[in-house]
C-alpha cells in the first residue's frame, strides 16, 4: 500500500513536472557550424553564443546596451572602461566566472580569424581584482561597448589543457576537429545535449543559470535546420515547429491570414545598395552621372511594390536609431530631373554598362536588380545584367568583374562609421580599408572625417561628424542606396515573440514565454 | 563469370577516376569555400592566408596528385563544413537514401505491375484508359512540385502526415533507421510516394506496353490455341517476358532514381545524401562533393553489374559476354 502511494506520488509529480516543463521546436534555416563561439561570425553562430553563453552586455530593442554578466561600467578615460561583473555566476562545468575568463576570451578572440579584425583595437585586458576587469584600447575608442557585445566569457579552466587526443583545447579550428568545436562550457541558459549537425540541436535549460528574474519559461529547445523556405514555413503552419526564422517575403502574407500564427517584423539594419565603378566607366567619375541614376532609380516603389512594403527605403547608409542617421537625407526619385542631369553631363544619349547581382542573398536580390537595370535604361542606359549564386558572387564582386554591383552590409558594430570603413572609405590594400569599396569611389574628407570619428569619444562631436560623412556621400552620389531590409519571425500565436526580438535578429529565446 | 566481374571491377575503377577528374574540375567553380568559412568583414589577407593553409592556392594538379595519394590510403578528405572525413559523413547519411530509395522501389513494384498487367489485358476497360491518362499527368509534373503540393494538402490542410525530417530514429549498429518506428513511416510515406510519383507511371506505361506486344506473339497465340487457362498464359507465359526490358529500364532509373532524391529531399528536409549534396554545393565544400560523386559512381557501377547478372539468369538466351 505504502509502495503504491509513493508511486502515485512520483507519478503526479511526473505529470505536474511536464505541465510546467515548455519545449520550443525551432526552425532556422541553417544550425550553428560548430560549438566554439569564435570559429566564425556569423548570424547564426551569434544566435548559438546568446543561448550557451551570455555577453558581458548585449542590445536592447530599442538599440541600447544593458549588462548581461558585466553588472554595470565605468569610463575610466579614453581608453579604458571598468567592468563589474555579477557575483556567483557558473559555468556550465561548475566552475565560476571571475575577471579571468574575461581577459582568456579577449585575448583568445584576437587570434581568431573572424573576430581579430573587431578586436584590433583592443590591448589584453586588465584584471583588477577577482571581479572586476578593464577592456584597454591602443587609441580612444568611442565604441568600446559596441564591440563588448561581442566577448562572451568562456570558461577559461574548462577550455585549458589538452583533450585526450594530446591537442592544445583552445585550439580554433575552422575545418577540422578541435576540442571547442564539439564541447561547450558557457554561463548561458541552455546547455547542448544533443547534436546531429546539420540535422538537429537539442537544448536544455541549465540549473544553475543565474538569471533568475529573467521571464522566459522554456526548458527545452529543439532547433531543426530547414533550409527550403517553403518546407520551413510549411512546418510552423502545419504545426510541427513552433517558431521560424527567417520569414521568406512572399509567405508573409499568408502566415498573417493564418490562425494560430502570427509574423512579427522590425525595421532592420542591412542596407542594399549598388557601387558604381568609377576604375571601369569614365562617366561615372562624374558626380552628375551618378546623381542621375539615384535620381533615376525609384527606390521607395522597390520597397513597395517588390519588397511588398517590407522594406523601408533609404537615401543614407545608416539606419533610423544609429548616431550617423541623418534626418533631412530623403530618398529622391525624379526622372525629369534624372535625364537632364544626365544631358548636362553629355550623356545625353546614354551608354552601356555591366552589372551583377547575387541570386540567393538578399531578399529579393534578383529581381531589384533587374528593376533597377529597367529603371537604368529610361535614361538611357543600357545595363547587361548577369546574376548568380552567392557562392561565385563574392570572387566576382572582388575582381570587379562589372560597372555595377549590388552589395548588401549591415555594421558588425552598430556604428555607422562601419559602413563607411568598408564601403565608401579610398580601397587601400595596406590598411585594408574600402575592401568592399568596388565603386573606387575616393574621398579625402570622408576619409578623414571616418578616421576621425573612430576615435572621437565626445558623443555629440562624432554624431555631427558621422552625420556629415552621410551628407557628403549623399550630395556626392557615392554609391545608389536602396532600403533597408526588414526582418521578421513568425511562431504560434501563445509565444510572446515581439519581447525578445531586436535589430541584431537574434532572438533572446532565453527570455521567450511561451503562455 | 569471374572474368566479367573482374571486367566491371576495372570498368568501375576507370569510371571512379574519371569521375574524380571531373569533381576535380567542377570544384573551382562551385564557389570559394574560405567564403564560406569566413564572415565577411575579415581581411583579404587574412582570407589569403586561410587559404594558404588549406593548400588551396597550389595548381589544381598538384590539389589533384595530393588528394589521389589520399584516396589510395582510404582518405576522402575532411569535409568543411562537418569537420569530419567526407567518408564519414557519407555512411552517416547513407541509410536515410537508401531508406527512401528502398521504400519507393516498393510503391514503385507492389502498384506498376498489377496495374501494367491489368491495362494490357483490358486495354478498353475504363479503369485502363485512365491509368494511362492519369500516367501522362504524373510523368509530366515535376517531382519538387508534386512534393509541395502534398506538403499542403496532406500536412497544412490535412494535418494527416508530418511536413519534414525522419521523425524518431531506431540505431541498429551505425544505421539510423525510421523503419522500425510507426513516426518514422509516417514521415517516410510522402517522401518516397513523391518520389515515386516519376517512375511509377513509367513503369506502368513500360509493362503495360511490353505485355501487350507479347501477347501478340506466336508462342502466345500458341498457348491459347492449346486452350491453357488464360492465368497460366498471362502470368507464367506472357508476363516473364514482359519482366526483360522492364528490368534493364529499372537498373538505369535507380541512377535517375538518386537525382531525384536530390529534389525530394531538398523539400522534405530528408536529411540523406541528396540534402547532403545540395547543401555541399551551396557551401562550396568541395571535400565531400567529390566524395559524394565517387560514392554515387561506385553505386551506379554497382547497380548496373548486378542488373547483367539477374538479366543472363531470367533470359537464358542471353548470355553476358565472358559468361560461359
Amino acid at each position: 500500500m505504502k509502495k503504491q502511494l509513493v508511486l502515485v506520488v512520483l507519478l503526479l509529480a511526473a505529470m505536474v513536472g511536464f505541465a510546467q516543463a515548455k519545449t520550443l521546436k525551432l526552425a532556422m534555416d541553417a544550425d550553428p557550424v560548430s560549438l566554439d563561439p569564435h570559429v566564425q561570425l556569423s548570424g547564426g553562430m551569434l544566435q548559438y553564443s546568446h543561448l550557451v553563453f551570455d555577453p558581458l552586455v548585449r542590445w536592447t530593442r530599442e538599440t541600447t546596451i544593458e549588462g548581461r554578466l558585466a553588472e554595470r561600467w565605468e569610463r575610466l578615460d579614453p581608453k579604458r572602461v571598468r567592468f563589474y561583473l555579477r557575483k556567483g555566476v557558473k559555468f556550465h562545468s561548475g566552475n565560476e566566472l571571475t575577471a579571468d575568463d574575461v581577459v582568456w576570451t579577449v585575448n583568445r578572440l584576437k587570434q581568431s580569424v573572424d573576430f581579430k579584425g573587431i578586436f584590433e583595437p583592443f590591448e589584453t585586458p586588465v584584471k583588477v581584482d577577482k571581479y572586476t576587469v578593464d577592456l584597454v584600447t591602443k587609441v580612444p575608442y568611442p565604441l568600446l561597448l559596441n564591440t563588448a557585445t561581442y566577448i562572451f566569457p568562456m570558461d577559461s579552466k574548462f577550455y585549458s589543457g589538452t583533450d585526450e587526443k594530446g591537442m592544445d583545447k583552445s585550439a580554433i579550428n575552422k575545418t577540422g576537429y578541435s576540442f571547442a568545436n564539439e564541447n561547450a562550457s558557457g554561463t548561458g541558459r541552455y546547455i547542448v545535449t544533443e547534436r546531429q549537425q546539420g540535422v538537429k540541436v537539442v537544448f536544455e535549460a541549465f540549473e544553475g543559470y543565474w538569471d533568475k528574474k529573467s521571464p522566459g519559461n522554456v526548458d527545452k529547445i529543439v532547433l531543426t535546420p530547414i533550409k527550403n523556405d517553403a518546407t520551413r514555413v510549411a512546418a510552423l503552419l502545419s504545426g510541427d515547429v513552433d517558431f521560424i526564422m527567417p520569414v521568406p517575403p512572399q509567405d508573409m502574407d499568408r502566415i498573417e491570414r493564418a490562425p494560430g500564427v502570427k509574423l512579427v517584423t522590425m525595421s532592420g539594419t542591412r542596407i542594399i545598395t549598388f557601387q558604381l565603378n568609377q576604375k571601369r566607366v569614365e562617366a561615372f567619375r562624374n558626380p552628375k552621372v551618378r546623381q542621375a541614376i539615384v535620381y533615376a532609380v525609384n527606390n521607395a516603389g522597390i520597397a513597395k511594390k517588390l519588397m511588398k512594403g517590407r522594406a523601408t527605403a533609404a537615401a543614407q547608409n545608416s539606419p533610423k536609431g544609429y548616431l550617423g542617421h541623418n534626418p533631412d537625407l530623403k530618398p529622391r526619385y525624379d526622372l525629369k530631373k534624372a535625364r537632364q542631369l544626365m544631358k548636362e553631363a553629355g550623356y545625353g544619349k546614354g551608354f552601356e554598362v555591366s552589372m551583377i547581382a547575387p541570386n540567393n542573398r538578399y531578399v529579393n536580390d534578383e529581381k531589384i536588380a533587374e528593376a533597377v537595370a529597367s529603371m537604368l535604361g529610361k535614361i538611357g542606359i543600357k545595363v547587361n545584367l548577369k546574376t548568380m549564386p552567392k557562392a561565385q558572387y563574392w570572387d566576382q564582386f572582388d575582381q570587379q568583374v562589372a560597372d555595377i554591383q549590388m552589395i548588401g552590409w549591415h555594421s558588425d558594430t552598430e556604428d555607422t562609421g562601419n559602413f563607411f570603413e568598408f564601403l565608401l572609405m579610398c580601397p587601400n590594400k595596406e590598411t585594408g580599408y574600402g575592401q568592399y569599396n568596388s565603386g573606387n569611389y575616393c574621398n579625402e574628407e570622408i576619409d578623414r572625417l571616418t578616421l576621425a570619428a573612430q576615435s572621437e569619444t565626445d558623443m555629440a562631436k562624432r554624431t555631427a561628424m558621422l552625420r556629415k560623412m552621410e551628407k557628403i556621400a549623399y550630395d556626392e552620389a557615392a554609391f545608389v542606396p536602396l532600403h533597408w531590409q526588414d526582418l521578421s519571425w513568425a511562431g504560434k500565436e501563445n509565444l510572446r515573440i515581439a519581447e525578445i526580438v531586436n535589430v541584431m535578429n537574434f532572438p533572446y529565446f532565453g527570455d521567450l514565454v511561451i503562455e | 563469370m569471374i572474368a566479367f566481374m573482374i571486367r566491371r571491377l576495372a570498368q568501375a575503377l576507370i569510371v571512379i577516376f574519371i569521375i574524380s577528374l571531373i569533381g576535380f574540375a567542377i570544384k573551382q567553380s562551385v564557389g570559394d569555400p574560405v567564403r564560406e568559412l569566413t564572415g565577411i568583414s575579415v581581411s583579404a589577407e587574412e582570407r589569403q592566408e586561410f587559404r594558404e593553409k588549406l593548400g588551396l592556392n597550389d595548381p589544381w594538379y598538384v590539389q589533384y596528385g595530393r588528394f589521389l595519394g589520399h584516396t589510395l590510403q582510404g582518405d576522402l578528405g575532411t569535409s568543411f563544413f562537418y569537420k569530419r572525413p567526407a567518408t564519414e559523413v557519407i555512411l552517416e547519411k547513407a541509410p536515410a537514401t537508401l531508406e527512401l530509395v528502398f521504400v519507393s522501389s516498393l510503391i514503385i513494384i507492389l502498384f506498376s505491375v498489377p496495374l501494367g498487367v491489368f491495362s494490357a489485358i483490358r486495354p478498353d476497360h475504363f479503369f485502363s484508359r485512365l491509368l494511362m491518362g492519369g500516367s501522362i499527368v504524373g510523368v509530366s509534373i515535376p517531382v519538387f512540385l508534386t512534393a509541395i503540393m502534398m506538403v499542403y494538402i496532406f500536412s497544412i490542410k490535412l494535418g494527416w502526415f508530418p511536413s519534414y525530417g525522419r521523425g524518431e530514429l531506431v540505431m541498429l549498429g551505425g544505421w539510423g533507421t525510421g523503419l522500425l518506428t510507426v513516426d518514422g513511416w509516417m514521415h517516410i510515406l510522402m517522401p518516397s510516394v513523391a518520389l515515386s510519383s516519376i517512375m511509377l507511371p513509367l513503369f506502368i506505361r513500360l509493362i503495360r506496353a511490353e505485355m501487350m506486344e507479347v501477347l501478340e506473339s506466336e508462342y502466345i497465340k500458341y498457348a491459347w490455341a492449346k486452350g491453357l487457362s488464360s492465368r497460366r498464359v498471362w502470368f507464367v507465359h506472357a508476363f516473364k517476358n514482359t519482366l526483360l526490358p522492364v528490368i534493364t529500364v529499372g537498373g538505369v532509373q535507380l541512377g535517375v532514381t538518386i537525382a531525384f532524391t536530390i529534389l525530394t529531399e531538398t523539400v522534405f528536409q530528408w536529411q540523406g545524401l541528396g540534402f547532403m549534396f545540395m547543401e555541399a554545393v551551396e557551401r562550396s565544400d568541395a571535400p565531400l562533393l567529390v566524395a559524394y560523386l565517387m560514392f554515387v559512381g561506385v553505386v551506379m557501377v554497382g547497380v548496373n553489374t548486378i542488373v547483367d547478372l539477374i538479366y543472363g539468369l531470367v533470359n537464358p538466351t542471353i548470355r553476358i559476354a565472358g559468361v560461359k
